[in-house]
Formats: C-alpha cells, sequence, structure tokens
C-alpha cells in the first residue's frame, strides 16, 4: 500500500510538469498580447522594455524552467510564510505577477479563495448529506413513487445546465419575490447577526443551485451502488439470521454501498474548483472561477498559467485520494 | 404449445431492442421531444415567415404575439427564428462533437485494449486527460484560436471547427475507458480465439468480431455525449467565448437575455427551456438505451 501510494506521487510529478506545459505552450501560441491596452504613443523601445519587465523577452523554455521554480518553490515558501507567521521561511527572488494588477498570483488566489470555499463547498457538502439518504431509500423501496419521483428530481438535476437554473432562481426569489440580493457582496462582514442573515440571504441561491447538481449526480451513484449490494447473498443471510430491517440496511448494506460512493465523491472535489466558474458569474461571486475567466479575457498568462496548474495538481490529488480510499474501505481490493 | 411459437420467423435482434426499448416511457416520450425539437430547428425555418437576423427596430422588445409566438428581442429581430437558428448550432455541435469524441475514443480504447504493446501509453494518456483543467483548457483554446480560424475559414465554420474539436478531445477518455475495459474481456472469448485460429488480420477481426460486441456501450455513452457537448458549447457561449454575438446559439441566447432578464424574462427562459429539454430527453433515452441492450435484462 506504502510503495502503490509513493509509486503514485513519483508518477503524478511528470503528469503535472507536462500538463503545465501544455498548457504553458497554448498560451504561447495565443495571439493576444498583455500590452495591447497601453497607449500607442509609447516608443517602440520603451515598448520592449516594458515588455523585458513584464518577463516577456526571452526564450519560452527559459521562462518555461523560471516560472517552473517561482510556482514551485518561491510562491509555496510564500504561502507558507503567511500561514504560520514565520518570515524566515520566505525565500528571495521574483514572485508569479500577475500582468492585470502587477501583484503576486498567490496573494490574489489567497483572497479569493474563502468564497468560493464557501459558496462552492458548502454546496458540495449540502448535496452528499441531501443524497445519501435520497439513494439509500429510494433504493430501498425501488419503484416505489418515492423512487420514481427521486429519479425524475435526480434526472432533471443532473440535466439544467447552471447557467439555466441560475437565471431563473435569481428571476424568482430577486425579482418576483425580492428575497435575495442579485449580486454577491464579497465586502460584507459577519459582526452582527443581521450581518450574518445578509450572509446568509445572498448565499442562498448559489448555493441551492450547486447543491441540486452535486445532489442529483450522487443520488444516482448512491441508488445504483445500493441496488447492486441489496440482492447479495449477504443480506440473504443477514436477514436469515433474525436481523431487523433497520441494522440490514443502515448497517450492512449501506456501508458496502458507500465503498464506491465515497470514491465518486473524492473524484468531484476539484470540481468544486472549476466546475463552478458558471455558477460564480451568474452570481457575480468574485471566487476563483470568476479570477480565471476575467484573467482569460485580459490575456493574463501567469495567473491562467497557475491557476490551470493548481486545478491540474487539485485533480491529481484527488484521484490518488480517491484510489487509496477505495482499497482502504474495500479489503477485497490490493494495489501491488 | 402453439403453432405460432413454434414456427415463429427469425426476428432482426433491432425489433428486440425496440420492443424492450418501448417499454421505458421515459425514453419513449424522451424521443419523441428529442425529434420535435430536432424538426423544430431543421425543418421550422423552411416553414416560418421571418428570418433570424432580420432587424426590424419598430417591433422591438414585443411580448407573445400571433405574428411573433416567442416575442421580438432589442433589435426587433423575431425570436422564434433565432431559437431555430440557435438550435440549429447547438444541435450540430452536439452530434458532430459526439461523433468525433465517440471516435477518438473508440479508436483509443479498441487500441489500448487489443494491442497489449500500445496499452500502457494509451492509457497513460488517457489519465493524463483527464487530469486536465478542461473548462479553462477549453476557455483558453477557443480565446487564442478563434481569430486564426475565423480569418482563415470564415467565423462561422471557424468557430464551429474549433468548438467541435475542442469538445472533441477533451470528452473523448470516458469512453475509451469503457471500451478498453470491454475489448479486454471479449479478446478471451472463444469465438476470438476461433477468428484468429483461422488466420483472420487483426484489423478484419477488429471491424468484424470486436466492433459489433462493444457497440452497446458506445452507443449509450454516444446519447449521453450529446447532451455534454450540447452544454459544453452552451457553457462557453454564455461565458462569451464561443460564437460571435450576433450568431445565434441556445447558449448565447440565453446569455444576452439575462442582461433583460428584469423585463423580458422569457428572452433568457426560453432557450434555456430548449437546452434543459433536449439534454433531459438525450438523457432519458440514453437511459432506456442502457436496459434496452444489455441482453440480460431484455426479455425479462
Amino acid at each position: 500500500m506504502f510503495t502503490y501510494t509513493l509509486r503514485r506521487l513519483l508518477m503524478a510529478i511528470p503528469t503535472l510538469l507536462f500538463i503545465a506545459l501544455v498548457i504553458f505552450l497554448l498560451l504561447e501560441l495565443s495571439p493576444g498580447d498583455p500590452m495591447a491596452d497601453m497607449p500607442l504613443t509609447i516608443p517602440p523601445e520603451v515598448r520592449e522594455s516594458m515588455r523585458a519587465a513584464l518577463g516577456l523577452g526571452e526564450a519560452w523554455y527559459i521562462r518555461f524552467a523560471k516560472w517552473l521554480y517561482m510556482f514551485g518553490v518561491i510562491e509555496p515558501s510564500h504561502v507558507l510564510a503567511n500561514m504560520t507567521g514565520l518570515d524566515w521561511l520566505r525565500v528571495e527572488g521574483q514572485r508569479i505577477i500577475s500582468f492585470q494588477t502587477r501583484s503576486p498570483v498567490a496573494d490574489i488566489v489567497a483572497q479569493r479563495l474563502p468564497q468560493t470555499l464557501w459558496v462552492v463547498g458548502l454546496s458540495y457538502l449540502f448535496g452528499i448529506l441531501l443524497a445519501v439518504p435520497i439513494g439509500i431509500y429510494s433504493a430501498y423501496r425501488q419503484y416505489s413513487w418515492f423512487d420514481q419521483a427521486g429519479t425524475f428530481v435526480s434526472m432533471v438535476g443532473f440535466s439544467l445546465p447552471t447557467f439555466f437554473t441560475g437565471p431563473l432562481l435569481i428571476l424568482i426569489f430577486s425579482i418576483w419575490l425580492g428575497w435575495f440580493p442579485i449580486i454577491y457582496d464579497t465586502t460584507l462582514v459577519v459582526d452582527s447577526w443581521e450581518n450574518f442573515l445578509k450572509q446568509l440571504q445572498q448565499m442562498a441561491m448559489p448555493v441551492f443551485v450547486l447543491t441540486l447538481f452535486n445532489a442529483a449526480q450522487i443520488t444516482r451513484f448512491m441508488r445504483a451502488s445500493m441496488l447492486d449490494n441489496m440482492t447479495q447473498d449477504y443480506v440473504r443471510t443477514a436477514r436469515a439470521k433474525g436481523m431487523t430491517e433497520k441494522v440490514v440496511v443502515l448497517v450492512h448494506v449501506v456501508r458496502n454501498s458507500l465503498i464506491p460512493v465515497v470514491t465518486v465523491i473524492a473524484l468531484g472535489i476539484p470540481q468544486i474548483f472549476t466546475g463552478a466558474i458558471i455558477t460564480e458569474s451568474v452570481f457575480r461571486v468574485n471566487g476563483l472561477g470568476q479570477l480565471l475567466i476575467t484573467a482569460i479575457y485580459a490575456s493574463d498568462f501567469p495567473m491562467v498559467l497557475t491557476l490551470s496548474v493548481v486545478f491540474a495538481i487539485l485533480i491529481v490529488l484527488f484521484n490518488l485520494i480517491a484510489d487509496i480510499l477505495y482499497a482502504v474501505l474495500d479489503p477485497r481490493i490490493r494495489y501491488d | 404449445m402453439t403453432d405460432s411459437v413454434v414456427f415463429k420467423p427469425p426476428r432482426n435482434q433491432w425489433w428486440d431492442v425496440w420492443d424492450q426499448f418501448k417499454t421505458h416511457k421515459g425514453a419513449l416520450v424522451g424521443m419523441f421531444v428529442f425529434l420535435a425539437i430536432v424538426l423544430f430547428c431543421f425543418v421550422g425555418p423552411w416553414l416560418w415567415i421571418h428570418d433570424a437576423t432580420f432587424i426590424n427596430i419598430r417591433a422591438r422588445n414585443q411580448g407573445f404575439s400571433w405574428t411573433h409566438p416567442m416575442g421580438t428581442d432589442q433589435l426587433g429581430r423575431d425570436m422564434m427564428a433565432r431559437m431555430m437558428k440557435g438550435g440549429q448550432v447547438s444541435l450540430a455541435v452536439g452530434i458532430v462533437g459526439m461523433i468525433l469524441s465517440i471516435f477518438l475514443g473508440t479508436l483509443i480504447g479498441v487500441l489500448a485494449g487489443y494491442f497489449r504493446r500500445a496499452d500502457g501509453i494509451l492509457m497513460r494518456l488517457t489519465d493524463l486527460f483527464l487530469a486536465l483543467p478542461l473548462l479553462p483548457i477549453l476557455l483558453v483554446m477557443s480565446m487564442l484560436f478563434r481569430q486564426q480560424l475565423s480569418s482563415l475559414l470564415g467565423v462561422e465554420v471557424g468557430m464551429f471547427l474549433l468548438i467541435v474539436t475542442a469538445i472533441a478531445i477533451t470528452s473523448w477518455m470516458r469512453t475509451a475507458r469503457v471500451v478498453r475495459g470491454e475489448v479486454l474481456t471479449l479478446k478471451e472469448r472463444e469465438y476470438v480465439l476461433a477468428a484468429r485460429s483461422i488466420g483472420t488480420p487483426p484489423r478484419r477481426l477488429i471491424i468484424r468480431h470486436i466492433l459489433p460486441n462493444v457497440l452497446s456501450p458506445v452507443m449509450v455513452s454516444a446519447t449521453l455525449m450529446i447532451a455534454t457537448a450540447i452544454i459544453t458549447e452552451s457553457a462557453v457561449s454564455f461565458l462569451g467565448m464561443g460564437f460571435p454575438p450576433d450568431f445565434p446559439t441556445w447558449g448565447r441566447l440565453v446569455a444576452d437575455g439575462v442582461d433583460y432578464m428584469q423585463d423580458y424574462p422569457s428572452r433568457s427562459m426560453l432557450p434555456g427551456i430548449f437546452i434543459s429539454l433536449v439534454v433531459l430527453s438525450v438523457n432519458y433515452i440514453g437511459d432506456g438505451l442502457r436496459d434496452a441492450l444489455d441482453p440480460r435484462i431484455r426479455g425479462r
């Protein structure tokens, strides 16, 4: 098990390097010029030195190597130093600078992360809490009206794109009923009950949209997994021993059915960050997804590159966690 | 015993599939809805009097009426004509993207499953693609190559090719994995061994004996892929990275309508409802096909 984990971790390094290279080269090909917004009156030689100041003068492999060093060594050291408050951790050197704001990319990401984590993370949590019981009951009473309704709702939740449900909710709850604000206010500081209520109000719609989507997916997996297990021999044995239905279903079947579902949940976690791009732009939540969109619009290459590679790291990491969880939860699986 | 059972003429297996498919009510309804929308989009423009790009500024922002059943937009263009035009693009992107992605996925899956030497490298490639953050890459791709392709092939064709290939490149992995797993088990079957023992070359073995047997998982993932492709295209258009503004697609229409949400909610709701209906019906068709194509479930 340990050697397997180690091998997978070592395998992840070339994968991530390759992904970073692919994204870097994609951006390299782009016709977008970060200097396009500058006035045309700037003399050509000044323009060249400005390009050099942005780090655009050198050959691509040198810039890629420099970016790797900054991303791998300097930025993590600063993030660690900010988190722990230990200043000696900082490594001296150029940091990754965003073209748009001229401030380090890691600082901007740190500002945007809480919004994304609150809205998207909470909706993922609600989605799981909602989906598991529904999936269990749907499978236990297969083809009952509850199951039919649950299947229909999960199918609908699965099919409705978030850029449709988002505006629909805004129309109903913001425009017609006036319960929730249309735009997410990031500057709101929760220091009183009144502000707490406001925070709840502005989070309600984006969280609901994403919860519906997440719950729909997880319910389908939970139900299918439960149905697979309900007909197994060990369930009949448990019933034959005279155990109550409650014990049979909630202890025996659910525990076995959760194994694939837990891995599905782990695999979905990176989507918390990437998949919320649309929801964030619908509700004007200035989280990571929105940061990426504005960076793409503004040809802010360091930001796009860094964010994409961070997303890739998350995906690779949670794939690994899902595989390991699978082996931990299911003793029949051995990675050797 | 009745004679009719004994002398039943041999039936094409697709009739059995159809019989099973018919019993799945959701799939049946889904199929009719999907066909109705396809007819609306592709036959509708021939019957409908208004043109999608005709600007009649005097008739702007109208509600539902007999002359404009779905109203008009802020430039007085007929919404129903725009919905048909947008639907043509969205459906075409969905279907062509699906075909490309399924082709790529099946090709890689069969090669990886059949040829042991190719397996390792192709599956590493699949894992690598699965680790890519897809939506950001899609956005970056459509942002970067939009102008070059537009000047090369024209705005519409260039953008269409770009979106379709981007969708195919970022969505073939799941099919490849399913097909590979299926091919790995099929390869060990006796009939494949028999075919090989009489000297069937690999190419014919794959086309004649293996491909027909992986057809059912491929067909199921093909239907689901249409839904994925339509949603992806709409999302990219919604974010303003897809087709140009004067070129309607359903995602684009939703995005344009959101700005006028307060006064004219129907303008973003209608295309949204159409996207949702197509995706929902396609998902139900996929569900029904999965049951119908599985010989263990069929006939029960």
